[in-house]
């Protein structure tokens, strides 16, 4: 097929430069400068798609972002394949491959057009009202068939292997969209010297300019003023011209997210560009210049092939050189539909004739159109159209006057095969209404429209019901100008006022035709039977006239109620073309006005946007920052398995390699590791320990203040485990302090909790005792933390330290002593997690590879054994030592898990202690940290597994509490568990239940000390 | 997404800082004293003000610093920031 519906001149194609594309597997040609959807017109196409629910035949119905039909499949190949796009919005490119969505087995044969013929079986709300029973088989059956009968596009199932960019920008005044009012503003604002950002979606910038065939601006025809406005913009370098580019969405104090698209309308993308650019950018002033939308009209066959906004023909006609059909009834409520026919007319097709939904007709558009022969006809409405893949004929008939049952007349049956459509205009408010800006309804263009503004912004031109092409230019030069003026003032409030009246210095003669703001909301009148009519609202959605009336029967008011019950406006489009008609048809339906009914709330994004997009760089390696202790990297060549905490990788366990080539399971490994710690010496890299140096001659006191435990007495070269506390009572974190000296602390914290407890000891110390002469700094990266633990800790250590004495009488349990390990200063702590005679090894993190590998080596005639996280937590889970945040979920005070003790009762203050003097603190059915024997000792529980009295009491069962951790020991030869359980203490010696699905399991509340009661073996 | 003023280091992003609750609820000197209505008063109970409301933010990707704001719980705009310490501004109750 070869472009017969092109016409042999004009428009903004580059008829030089034929593009060859496919869709739906048949080859086309169109010319550079097309999209998608023009050149398929250009080429006599109109079917392009199958609407979502009755799986009805339909073509384009717009030239823009507000097209509800035709979505397309573009792939390039199987990974880069993008659903849904709007063929209006394709750039054409040679090569570029489409395919139509939503059909089958083809788009002239659907077999899901079954459902059209079953329509009065489906109703709005269908759904909620037929699949209900039986209860599961909403998910086994109903939704798995609707899915694979609805739907739109199909995603790729291959990642993506573009790349995305985010970038962040500053610029004084934003405008955003560049027709004739947008340009004038960004004009004005340049000229001020402001900083101009100019973004449109288009490929090309001059919005509606673009179709214009016959005004002038200027003395200059409207197409020479706009390319030699953009020459003026590109040639100062304060200005930034961003075609491609969607503002689509507004947040808080003017930041606007941009989506550029880079690379999509290329042949042969570069592979040094990104596919998209994210723009976070944040404005002084915005100038919102986003037009109007044209609106539908509703009435019976409304979305049959052939079937176009009246306006969005002209564009096809003017800018592409795209004839919409041969032959075209025009149906419309305003003078756009007159434009269109002149242009047409002009362009060599027949307009049958113009049906107007207005009484009378006067004004100097349909003037023209009756002096050029033109068949005008007044009060007369379409009452349906013919055809199946394409409108072959349009019924027109004549309003009757006064109440009727029949409102319209007989009618008459016109051959055409297009018909074009307009409702009017409605003002494009969306980011607007994002910015939290105040609609208000104006009741004589009948259009809401932009209000008092929440942010520093202004709209210019149509978007806020401004007409005529000299009006919208002199209004948008008067918001540059008045948006530069307010960038300038720093002073002034983040709230802006009110946009004045658009005073333009500057005047801009125009000559164009002044559509005037007339226009239709609601669904027009005809006589058919409502059963076998669909006059449609929400063309995305399927959502006809009739839906919307029959959920106002049912006794949905509230617009937003409306909406989700007949899911209007909530297709990728968003109500574009819908949500006006929607308003109209509502207020018709209850005798309200159009106000009264409400409006539903403008979202974020304007039109849909990649995930790409939004993911940018934070893929794969790059989503979640790593960290990776000094010793990491040993870890991995020795074969660990690691497991993240929060955002550290901690080895988990060292699986040793089997004689068969196989490794060592989990179990198999801790077994192993759990042993030899017990019996001769183990390693653990505890680096990722949180790490606060607290120094400063009020450095005890502040300790006192921030911990439970009494500081002033701890002498210099003693460690004590601390406990900290939330005000509120409750334990907050845990970690063994060390003092250096008279003013110096070394706190070590959880791992995950370092940051909070930095940050919570900040917030004393700045805010409450400012008086504190303390200094606190995180030095969690600074130090690389070896631990050494079991009873041959000390024979393996000993050789390599200097400057401390290791003997049990100079450096008992607890103690800190400075020196060196091979040279490298260290801090070592004799400490044990372990119930082990233990050391921790702290040296300067990049010594921390160094010194892990002298003391392997060292460690090799006692079979010193790497351990990893879960032989830590069986070894402390043995000893019945916390962990903060398993043991704990912020509900515990000390007592509840045995750290009473280490609450300084004679201090007279710090942080909770007026919260554990409350009552209920000590109350005695407090849950309690007590240990688990299963019967059977096999039987290892599951951490969180609630325990019960008696399983078969009646529903439901009172709870007691639940297992906290859950380990099999292998030293001990039986599994172990911690839980916390209502007054668990005085329970100790009886027996409890562990309901699972499948079985109860019967434990023994025992001591939570499983191993060296009596800890004789820490002391080594 | 918000530009808060830190008074230390000026105008930043938003995801530069982190929000502190209710500002000038000073912790008592003797909590001893106080009665445990008086306790769940301080730890729990705050003023929750639809329109101006003073409140602690921290500058925790910039200085570290905290300090106070007056924010407009409708509009989610600031009217002003200042540091800790100094007496909030006397700038009324509503932010309209």
């Amino acid at each position: 097929m070869t472009n017969r519906f092109r016409t042999h001149s004009g428009g903004r194609i580059d008829r030089g430069a034929p593009v060859s594309f496919r869709f739906d597997g048949k080859t086309y040609s169109g010319f550079k400068g097309d999209t998608l959807a023009s050149a398929l017109i250009a080429n006599g196409v109109h079917l392009v798609g199958r609407s979502f629910k009755y799986h009805r035949p339909r073509g384009f119905l717009s030239a823009g972002s507000d097209e509800p039909n035709a979505l397309v499949n573009v792939a390039r190949d199987a990974a880069r394949m993008s659903p849904n796009l709007r063929a209006t919005q394709v750039e054409l490119y040679e090569g570029l491959k489409a395919t139509s969505q939503n059909r089958w087995p083809s788009l002239g044969f659907d077999a899901g057009a079954a459902n059209d013929f079953v329509s009065p079986f489906l109703p709005a709300g269908f759904y909620y009202k037929t699949f209900m029973w039986p209860a599961g088989a909403w998910k086994r059956f109903y939704e798995p068939k609707i899915r694979a009968m609805a739907g739109l596009g199909v995603a790729p199932t291959l990642p993506d292997p573009d790349r995305y960019t985010q970038n962040y920008a500053y610029c004084d005044v934003l405008v955003v969209g560049s027709g004739p009012a947008g340009l004038a503003a960004a004009l004005a604002a340049a000229e001020s010297g402001a900083t101009v950002w100019l973004v449109d979606e288009q490929p090309e910038l001059g919005g509606s300019l673009l179709a214009e065939r016959t005004a002038t601006i200027e003395g200059k025809p409207a197409q020479q003023w706009l390319s030699d406005t953009l020459a003026t913009l590109a040639a100062k370098d304060n200005v930034t011209l961003l075609p491609r580019t969607t503002a689509f969405a507004y947040f808080p104090h003017n930041m606007i997210a941009l989506a550029e698209r880079v690379t999509e309308h290329l042949a042969a993308p570069g592979a040094d560009l990104p596919r998209e650019r994210l723009w976070q950018l944040r404005a002084r002033e915005v100038v919102l210049a986003t037009g109007a939308l044209e609106r539908p009209l509703v009435f019976p066959d409304n979305d049959r092939p052939g079937v176009l906004l009246a306006d969005s023909a002209r564009t096809y006609l003017n800018r592409y050189g795209a004839k919409p059909g041969d032959r075209a009834v025009i149906f419309t409520a305003c003078d756009a539909g007159y434009r269109t026919a002149l242009d047409l007319a002009a362009g060599g097709v027949a307009v049958v004739a113009v049906a107007d939904l207005r009484r009378e007709v006067h004004g100097e558009l349909p003037a023209r159109a009756l002096a050029a022969g033109i068949d005008v006809r007044p009060a007369t409405v379409v009452t349906g159209t013919t055809g199946r893949l394409r409108v072959s004929g349009a019924r027109l008939a004549k309003i009757k006057g006064g109440p009727s049952v029949d409102p319209v007349g007989a009618s008459e049956t016109l051959a055409c095969d297009t018909v074009l459509m307009s409702g009017g205009f409605t003002p494009s408010v969306h980011l607007f209404s994002q910015s939290r800006g105040k609609l208000v309804w104006d009741a004589a263009s009948g259009a809401y429209l932009p209000g008092s503004s929440v942010e520093r912004e202004r709209s210019a031109g149509a978007c806020r019901g401004i007409t005529g092409l000299q009006r919208v230019l002199e209004d948008g030069y008067g918001q540059g100008e008045a948006a530069a003026r307010a960038s300038r003032d720093a002073s002034s409030p983040a709230r802006g006022a009110t946009p004045p009246p658009g005073a333009s210095s500057k005047s801009f003669p125009a000559q164009a035709d002044d559509l005037g703001t007339d226009g239709f909301i609601g669904a027009t009148p005809h006589a058919r039977n409502p059963a076998f009519t669909k006059a449609f609202v929400d063309w995305q959605n399927d959502v006809t006239a009739k839906d919307i009336t029959l959920a106002t029967r049912e006794g949905f008011r509230s617009i937003e109620h409306v909406k989700r019950y007949t899911t209007t406006g909530m297709a990728t489009d968003q109500g574009k073309t819908s949500n006006m008609n929607t308003l109209g048809i509502v207020a018709e339906a209850l005798g309200e006005s159009v106000p009264k009914i409400g409006l539903t709330t403008f979202r974020p994004p304007f039109t849909p946007t990649t995930f790409g997009l939004f993911a940018g760089a934070a893929r794969g390696d790059q989503f979640d920052p790593v960290r990776k202790t000094a010793i990491h990297d040993w870890a991995a060549e020795h074969g660990a398995a690691f497991e993240d905490v929060s955002l550290w990788k901690r080895a988990w366990y060292f699986p040793k390699a089997l004689p068969d080539g196989r490794r060592e399971d989990l179990h198999a490994a801790v077994a192993r590791e759990c042993k030899a710690v017990r019996s001769s010496v183990g390693m653990f890299d505890a680096s990722t320990l949180g790490k606060i140096e607290v120094v400063g001659p009020d450095a005890a006191e502040f300790m006192n203040r921030m911990y439970t435990n009494a500081w002033a007495k701890l002498e210099p070269g003693r460690l004590r485990y601390g406990v900290m506390l939330r005000e509120d009572g409750f334990v907050m974190d845990d970690g063994v302090v060390g003092r250096l000296s008279s003013d110096r602390f070394h706190v070590t914290t959880t791992t995950g909790g370092a940051p909070r407890v930095l940050a919570h000891m900040e917030d004393y110390l700045q805010t409450e005792w400012p008086e504190l002469d303390v200094w606190l700094t995180s030095t969690t990266e600074q130090w690389a933390v070896i631990a050494v633990q079991g009873p041959k800790a000390r024979e393996v250590l000993a050789p390599l330290i200097e400057g401390i004495d290791l003997a049990k009488e100079a450096f008992p349990h607890m103690s800190v002593r400075e020196g060196t390990i091979l040279g490298v200063p260290t801090r070592l702590f004799s400490v044990s997690f372990t119930g082990e005679l233990g050391f921790e090894v702290n040296v300067p993190a990049h010594y921390g590879r160094a010194v892990w590998e002298a003391i392997f080596a060292a460690g090799q005639p006692f079979g010193i054994t790497p351990y990893g996280t879960e032989t830590m937590h069986v070894l402390r889970a043995e000893k019945g030592y916390i962990i903060v945040g398993q043991e704990t979920d912020g509900t515990q005070v000390p007592d509840d898990v045995n750290l009473g003790w280490a609450v300084g009762k004679a201090k007279k203050d710090f942080v909770g202690k007026r919260s554990l003097a409350r009552a209920s603190m000590s109350a005695p059915d407090r849950k309690q940290l007590v240990g688990l024997r299963t019967t059977d000792p096999k039987v290892v529980l599951e951490e969180g597994a609630q325990i019960v009295a008696d399983p078969k009491a009646p529903v439901p069962v009172p709870m007691l509490g639940f297992v906290t951790s859950s380990y099999y020991s292998a030293v001990l030869g039986h599994s172990i568990a911690l839980a916390v359980i209502k007054g668990g203490r005085a329970r100790i010696g009886t027996r409890l239940s562990v309901p699972m699905p499948d079985r109860v399991i019967e434990v023994e509340i025992v001591e939570p000390v499983f191993y060296d009661p009596k800890g004789e073996r820490l002391n080594g | 997404m918000l530009i808060i003023n830190c008074p230390w280091c000026g105008a930043r992003p938003e995801i530069e800082f982190r929000y502190g609750g209710e500002a000038h609820v000073a912790r008592p000197a003797d909590p001893a004293a106080m009665s445990d209505q008086e306790w769940a008063d301080f730890l729990y109970n705050r003023t929750n003000p639809k329109g101006l409301h003073a409140e602690r933010w921290r500058h925790i990707h910039g200085c570290g610093r905290y300090f106070n704001a007056v924010r407009d719980t409708v509009s989610d705009f600031f009217v002003t920031t200042y540091k800790a310490g100094e007496p909030r501004p006397d700038i009324g109750e509503s932010g309209q």
